[in-house]
Formats: structure tokens, C-alpha cells, sequence
């Protein structure tokens, strides 16, 4: 079982395909200190193997390095998923200090130009260079994580020959997934089903040439595929998501479903949550329609995604349209056509300015500092 | 001299009573044969010393038990729990 510690929404970057919500939570409705201190403890002693901090930018929050501590402490596999701009000499001394099992590095591209415009941060590629140097030189495992979406599709290869470089013990080459941000701009991200071949195609050649030496993990947007994935190991099975306020959700997307009264560690413990009627209702195969129910595959993928059900279909409780065997599949093709068509501006990922158009480069540096 | 992958940890579990094996995004849970090897890794030890060692508590031939952990380290190397 693992604990998702979401646990800021401040972020120095702006990326157009950000998994928050588009309603994101303001510095002043973030958890406490020890409310969090008492949420990693009751993790430890439910069982949670594995804590991974993320956010937003995780490193915004001050406390961060007494938290990983506690984890720790508790005997958790601690994983900090970052975008490495802060990550500064000091900074990784006091998260080695603290604890941490591993990090995250998260680039945007391998064009540092391309990197600085996808994250609307001039100079984060330089930072993110740096911290992997850091992280490399610290002796802790080292994982590139590189974002997939049309504008740079081409250049796989060459993050893969960086990772390799790098000595990276594991890169993630990850499409978008099209929830939150990236649902909004889908139409600017999403590639075209060629795109999407030629990078498995690379994947696939690299993962023979590599094996024993550095792991890939490869995830696809669903909107090419045939059949949907397993959506966070099934719903509410073996995942608890907190949110920067204290919501617990089964994944980072299911504050997008309505008819939900999801529970808040600021009134309850987390075996509530666990047993909870939101985490009850979509877990295991009781909750399936057809073809689902019937279907051989249904403790494979678990009926696929909730959050991308209710987005496509209108319907939380329908089976992903991901999958062809959905009524609905259509939509997904439909929608995939979008990838044909010249691409639109980003929307870039902002706190409360949610519908404007993308504009010039800023740096965000009132939100990183909490102010 | 076999040890522990990159990033890797065994520790018990008293949740579960059962030991484990944690990485990056990743986590086994190994059988009870692997358990007994794994708790012998520690990057000084070769094959040949835990093959003993074990062959001593479970009074077997030594050359009998290091043909049966060989391949159970080949697999836990697969899967980067264990480097050789």
C-alpha cells in the first residue's frame, strides 16, 4: 500500500499538463505541520510500505525534510517526486540527512529550450541538469522522469541516451495522462498514433540494450489504445492520495467526480478513509456494468479509469472508454483526431487563473515562497 | 559478492509479518527461501559463503544449495532487487 503526500499545489514551474486540479489549494488551505506528522505516523502503523512526497513542487514546503523524517522513521520507503529546480546543494544535504530513499527528477524535454517553454520557467532545464549531477553524486538511486506529448516526441531517443549517460538506475518516459491540466489542453499535447508508435518502437529497441542496467517504465495516453489501463492498481486498492488540504482521494483526479464526500484527515484517521463509502465504492468488481463484469480482464484493469469515464462518458461508473469493447470507445478516436490539427497555444497551469490564455514567460517566485 | 540493488531495502514488515524487499516503485515480497538468502547478502559475503552458511544450518551439501540459490539471485538481479 502507498501514502501520495500531494503535499503543496505551489509550484515554480507552469506545465500545461499538470495532473492537479484545475481548482488549485492556495498556501493558506495547506495541512499543518503536525497534522502531517500524525497522518505519516497512522500510515506507518496501517502498513503503507512506500510515502511518495509530491505536489506541486514538494521542496515548497519548509517542512518537508522533518516529514521525510517521520516516514522514515516509521519504516517507509521515502520518494520525492521533484521538478529539481530548488534542489540546491543544501537542500539535498538535509533530505539525505532526513532520510530519503529516492528521487524523482522530473524534465519537461531534452531541448533545454523546449524545457524552459513547456515549464514557463526560463533557466529550469540548467537547474534540472544540476540536480541530477547532485542526486547522481549523493550515491542515492537516480530516476529521469520525461513527459511525452506531441512537440517532443521525436527527441525519446536522446533522453533515453541521456538517462544512459546519467547512469540512471531508472527513466519513466511518460505520456500525458489526460486528466486536469492536460484534459484542458489536450488538443495542444496529445500526439498522433504514428507519434506515439515511433516512441514505443524506440522504448522497446532501448529496453533490449539496456536490460540489467537501467530500468524504463513506458506509459501510453490512452486515447490510442485498445484497451484501458490499470488505473492506480484498481480504485482505492492500494493507493491513499492526500490532497494539500487534508482530502483523501483514491487518485489525484477523483476530486473531478461529482456526488463524492471524500474524507479529510483533519476529522478522520486513516483506516476511516480506507473503509470509507468513497473508497468503497468503485473498489474490486461488485460496482461493474457490462462488459466489465463479464469480462476476463476485469481484475487485469479493473474496468480502467473512473476519473476518464466520468470526463468522456458523463458517467464515473461506466467502463473506461478507453476500451474498445466501451460503447462509447468512439469518443476516444473522435477526440484523438484532435492530434491532426495544428496544435493551440498552452493554457499554462496557474492558481486562479484557470481559463486565460497562455502568456509571457514569468517566474513565479511569490507562489514558490508561499507569499 | 552479491548486494542489495541501488536503493534497495529489506526489512520485516510487523504489519504484515513478513519480510519485504523496497525500491523505487517498487516492492517484492519474497518467498520464504529467498528471505533466508536475502538476510545473508551484505556485499561481503560471496555465493559460495552463503551456500555454506545455509548448508551448515540446514545440514545439506553445500554444492547442492548453491546450485539452488544461483538461479534465485540470477532473478532477484533481473528485477534489480539484488546486484551481483
Amino acid at each position: 500500500m502507498g501514502l501520495i503526500a500531494e503535499i503543496t499545489h505551489r509550484c515554480p514551474l507552469q506545465c500545461p499538463y499538470c495532473s492537479n486540479p484545475l481548482a488549485l489549494e492556495s498556501a493558506k488551505a495547506e495541512l499543518d505541520t503536525d497534522t502531517w506528522l500524525r497522518v505519516l505516523a497512522e500510515a506507518a502503523s496501517l502498513g503503507v510500505l512506500q510515502c511518495h512526497f509530491t505536489g506541486g513542487e514538494p521542496m515548497a514546503r519548509r517542512d518537508l525534510p522533518r516529514l521525510v523524517r517521520r516516514a522514515a522513521d516509521g519504516g517507509m520507503y521515502t520518494n520525492l517526486i521533484t521538478s529539481g529546480v530548488t534542489l540546491d546543494d543544501g537542500a539535498m544535504a538535509t533530505l539525505r540527512e532526513a532520510g530519503i530513499d529516492h528521487i524523482q527528477l522530473s524534465f519537461q524535454d531534452i531541448d533545454p529550450a523546449e524545457n524552459d517553454r513547456v515549464g514557463n520557467h526560463a533557466g529550469a532545464f540548467a537547474k534540472k541538469r544540476a540536480a541530477a549531477d547532485r542526486i547522481r553524486a549523493s550515491g542515492l538511486p537516480l530516476t529521469l522522469n520525461f513527459v511525452i506529448q506531441r512537440h517532443n516526441a521525436a527527441r525519446v531517443g536522446d533522453m533515453l541516451a541521456f538517462a544512459e549517460g546519467m547512469q540512471a538506475e531508472r527513466v519513466e518516459i511518460a505520456h500525458v495522462q489526460y486528466y486536469g491540466w492536460g484534459l484542458k489542453n489536450r488538443a495542444a499535447l496529445l500526439p498522433t498514433r504514428a507519434q506515439l508508435n515511433e516512441t514505443t518502437d524506440i522504448v522497446e529497441a532501448a529496453r533490449i540494450r539496456l536490460r540489467g542496467k537501467m530500468v524504463i517504465d513506458y506509459v501510453v495516453p490512452d486515447y490510442h489504445a485498445s484497451r484501458p489501463k490499470s488505473c492506480m492498481g484498481g480504485w482505492a486498492q492500494r493507493f491513499i492520495n492526500i490532497s494539500p488540504s487534508g482530502k483523501c482521494l483514491p487518485c489525484h483526479a477523483a476530486e473531478t467526480l461529482p456526488g463524492f464526500d471524500f474524507p479529510n484527515v483533519r476529522t478522520h484517521s486513516l483506516a476511516e478513509v480506507w473503509e470509507s463509502e468513497a473508497f468503497r465504492r468503485y473498489r474490486g468488481t461488485d460496482w461493474m456494468p457490462e462488459p466489465c463484469r463479464g469480462c476476463d480482464r476485469r481484475e487485469l484493469d479493473w474496468g480502467g479509469c473512473r476519473c476518464q469515464a466520468f470526463a468522456i462518458t458523463g458517467d464515473a461508473g461506466a467502463t473506461d472508454p478507453a476500451c474498445e469493447l466501451s460503447a462509447q470507445h468512439y469518443l476516444m478516436g473522435e477526440a484523438a483526431l484532435e492530434s491532426a490539427a495544428p496544435a493551440p497555444a498552452f493554457i499554462y497551469r496557474r492558481l486562479g487563473k484557470s481559463g486565460l490564455p497562455a502568456g509571457p514567460v514569468t517566474r513565479q517566485r511569490a507562489l514558490l515562497d508561499g507569499s | 559478492m552479491p548486494r542489495l540493488g541501488v536503493g534497495m531495502k529489506f526489512r520485516f514488515d510487523a504489519v504484515r509479518g513478513a519480510w519485504v524487499v523496497l525500491g523505487p516503485e517498487r516492492l517484492f515480497l519474497p518467498d520464504d527461501h529467498a528471505v533466508e538468502v536475502l538476510k545473508l547478502v551484505d556485499g561481503n559475503r560471496t555465493v559460495a559463503d552463503i551456500a555454506m552458511l545455509l548448508a551448515a544450518r540446514f545440514d545439506a551439501p553445500a554444492a547442492t544449495i548453491e546450485a539452488d540459490i544461483l538461479p534465485m539471485l540470477n532473478s532477484l538481479a533481473a528485477s534489480g532487487a539484488v546486484r551481483l
